[in-house]
């Protein structure tokens, strides 16, 4: 199976009385927390970080793109990912990814990517959400109604930029181009592999079925909340006659590693707090615009809510409040934590009850120490990884992994004298 | 009771309430294009604004009764569906009154193509924008059943009276109606509500009449100034007590009675 370590570069210095004082970590946060030299610390301990990942082991390092978010300083994730390819050999390169509907024209996305696959050597992995409704409908303007059929044909542009010999023309619902012949083109023929991160919708799951793309559930509330959803997945591409190839799916999942469950309950306890307390204390009026979520997907929400509410009470939107405190955290799986060995029996249980083969590790989360960071990192790559590596592999191929350039014709960058 | 037809349209099926008054009236008949939500039943402003004009309700796209809208894409777009609606409905003559998001079609079909417009009725209109000023955002609601009550009527339960499941009806789909008309406004007047009709003001030559109601969180009280200001016929304005935005929902009886007292004004 493939790990890959995630980052998703929080703002570290959100006040103890975030959550108390201010209405929203996204969209209209205040921009007077936020010190510009604070943040050119962070980017650089945060390249480190990704960096350092890359070099202890782990198969795929990523990046992710949020607007106006106190806790994803990424609104342009290829500005990361071209630094990640100059300082990084081995590791493939996961945007996870650019949302299609938000760059006009649709092209710049060919374009970047095909960029950032030349320079990386063929590491590239092509995410292609659509974005969360604080980013898109909100920060960028998009209209909610509209944003779903704008993803699907940029999505057109792209894969067709990516592979059709000859200057085109695209003549779309939203989108004229008369002349379409992206340079350079992507080194991993016909195209880089795609990644689809989703929600838990149908159409979603039908639609990487169709495509053959991989479904990626990335979920900050770990692995017992994110159990139905990837088995309704499953269950779905049962449905559909597909194999059960785990690395048709991706997961995300939280992850402290210490010397003893002790120490892993010591060190990460505040960083899990300020992640879960602060980073996700958004004003539900960004969560649900109306059009963001299509019909069908409404109509079973409103049925489970309805079946939820006659189980018990819930929080508003169907919800249970988000678990702030540590214990809370580590009792409903928003992460695993633990001596290696316990991290490694969890993920393996995990991995194979959801049969998941890309695993999505956040080892940095909150306001977390490059130090502790990497100290987490490295127990990681160096204990737990080497217990649950060789999961799938004897009988499944990874047909999504990026197929990059021999390392001997690999380019080394020069070091600066 | 009213009747109800259905009509086909390109791209989509309309829904049609009518009402006859109790004394038969020669006035041509009014129009009503509905607000927020729509018209999801008939409703006792339509029982008091039939009480001396013919009365025809017809449904737009998304909104209770056409479900269809996912087909229109640009302001122009619902422009041209709207003058086909009316194309369809064939009425020689009309009143025309629109609140809310109808308020916004309504004042855009009169300045394109308001020949069988008599006279206009816009109440709280959608169509403009001012960054000083700005309208409500009804798209960033926190989605809770008070939250958008509260926000479009000074009375919340006359919303909830109006969306109230009717008997047999399916809960689940009665809900997705609601968002599929909040949806449908989204499409057409998504972010700021305004679809350009400023530009467009000066082609309206009809007598209008502007209403809002004093309690209204959705749209402000400039933004009547300046219809009234844009509006090459003549204008009166007028703002009802005890109404938030959806006026027809909150005091359908006193708005009725402006309506009725300007339609049949014989100084205009």
């Amino acid at each position: 199976m493939k790990n890959l370590w995630f980052h998703l570069m929080p703002y570290k210095d959100l006040p103890d009385d975030f959550r108390e004082a201010h209405p929203s970590v996204w969209v209209d946060i205040d921009a007077g927390l936020l010190d510009p030299a604070r943040v050119h610390e962070h980017y650089n301990e945060f390249l480190d970080e990704l960096e350092y990942a890359g070099e202890v082991g782990f198969d795929g390092i990523c990046c992710n793109e949020h607007h106006q978010n106190g806790y994803g300083l990424m609104p342009s994730p290829n500005l990361i990912a071209a630094s990640l390819t100059r300082r990084t050999r081995s590791p493939a390169i996961c945007v996870m990814g650019n949302s299609l509907a938000l760059y006009n024209p649709p092209t710049r996305v060919a374009e970047e990517f095909a960029m950032l696959d030349c320079m990386s050597g063929g590491r590239l992995i092509a995410g292609f959400p659509v974005g969360t409704p604080m980013d898109t409908v909100f920060a960028y303007g998009q209209n909610p109604s509209k944003l779903r059929e704008r993803y699907l044909e940029a999505h057109d542009i792209v894969m067709k930029a990516w592979q059709e010999p000859e200057t085109f023309s695209f003549d779309g619902r939203f989108n004229q181009l008369r002349y379409v012949n992206v340079w350079p083109r992507p080194i991993q023929q016909p195209h880089p592999p795609v990644w689809i991160p989703g929600g838990g919708s149908v159409e979603t799951w039908q639609w990487c079925a169709e495509m053959d793309y991989v479904y990626c559930y990335l979920s900050y509330f770990g692995y017992k909340a994110g159990m139905a959803t990837v088995q309704g997945f499953w269950n779905e591409m049962d449905r559909l006659g597909k194999d059960r190839n785990p690395y048709r799916v991706g997961f995300l999942q939280f992850v402290g590693v210490a010397e003893t469950e002790r120490e892993a309950n010591e060190l990460y306890r505040g960083p899990a707090e300020y992640f879960y307390g602060r980073c996700l204390h958004v004003n539900p009026k960004w969560a649900s615009p109306p059009g963001y979520s299509s019909e069908a997907s409404q109509r079973a929400r409103v049925q489970s809510q309805v079946a939820q509410a006659a189980a018990g009470s819930r929080g508003i939107g169907g919800r249970p409040p988000v678990a702030t405190q540590w214990e809370d955290i580590v009792d409903l799986g928003y992460v695993v934590a633990g001596d290696p060995d316990q991290v490694a029996e969890r993920l393996r249980e995990v991995c194979l009850e959801m049969n998941v083969g890309h695993l999505m590790l956040l080892c940095q989360f909150g306001n977390m120490s490059t130090e502790l960071a990497q100290y987490n990192t490295r127990l990681y790559a160096e204990r737990v990884l080497p217990q649950i590596r060789d999961l799938f592999d004897d009988r499944w191929e990874d047909r999504w992994w990026p197929r990059p350039m021999a390392e001997a014709e690999r380019y080394t960058p020069a070091r600066v004298a | 009771m009213p009747s109800e037809r259905t009509i086909a349209l390109r791209g989509r099926s309309m829904r049609v309430f009518e009402q006859a008054p109790s004394t038969p009236s020669s006035a041509p008949p009014a129009v009503f294009l509905a607000g927020i939500g729509g018209v999801p039943r008939w409703l006792p402003f339509l029982d008091h604004l039939s009480e001396t004009r013919h009365v025809v309700v017809p449904s737009l796209p998304g909104f209770p009764g056409s479900e269809a809208f996912r087909h229109l894409d640009s302001v122009y777009d619902w422009i041209v569906d709207s003058v086909e609606m009316f194309e369809a409905l064939d009425l020689p003559v009309m009143d025309l009154v629109g609140s809310s998001v109808g308020g916004a079609l309504a004042a855009e079909t009169a300045a394109i193509a308001g020949a069988r417009i008599r006279r206009l009725v816009l109440v709280a209109p959608f169509g403009l924008f001012d960054e000083d000023d700005p309208n409500a955002d009804i798209w960033a609601q926190i989605p809770a059943p008070d939250i958008l009550a509260g926000l479009v009527c000074a009375d919340p339960e006359r919303w909830k009276a109006a969306w109230e499941t009717p008997e047999g009806a399916d809960a689940v789909e009665w809900q997705i109606a609601q968002t599929r008309s909040m949806e449908a406004a989204a499409r057409f007047l998504f972010p700021f509500g305004a679809t350009g009709v400023a530009r467009r003001l000066h082609r309206i030559a009809q007598p209008t009449l502007l209403a809002r109601g004093a309690d209204d969180r959705v749209i402000p009280a400039s933004y009547l100034s300046r219809f009234a200001a844009g509006i090459a016929g003549p204008v009166r304005e007028t703002v009802i007590d005890d109404a938030g935005h959806l006026v027809e929902l909150d005091q359908p009886e006193a708005l009725a009675r402006e309506i009725h007292a300007f339609l049949s004004d014989q100084e205009l």
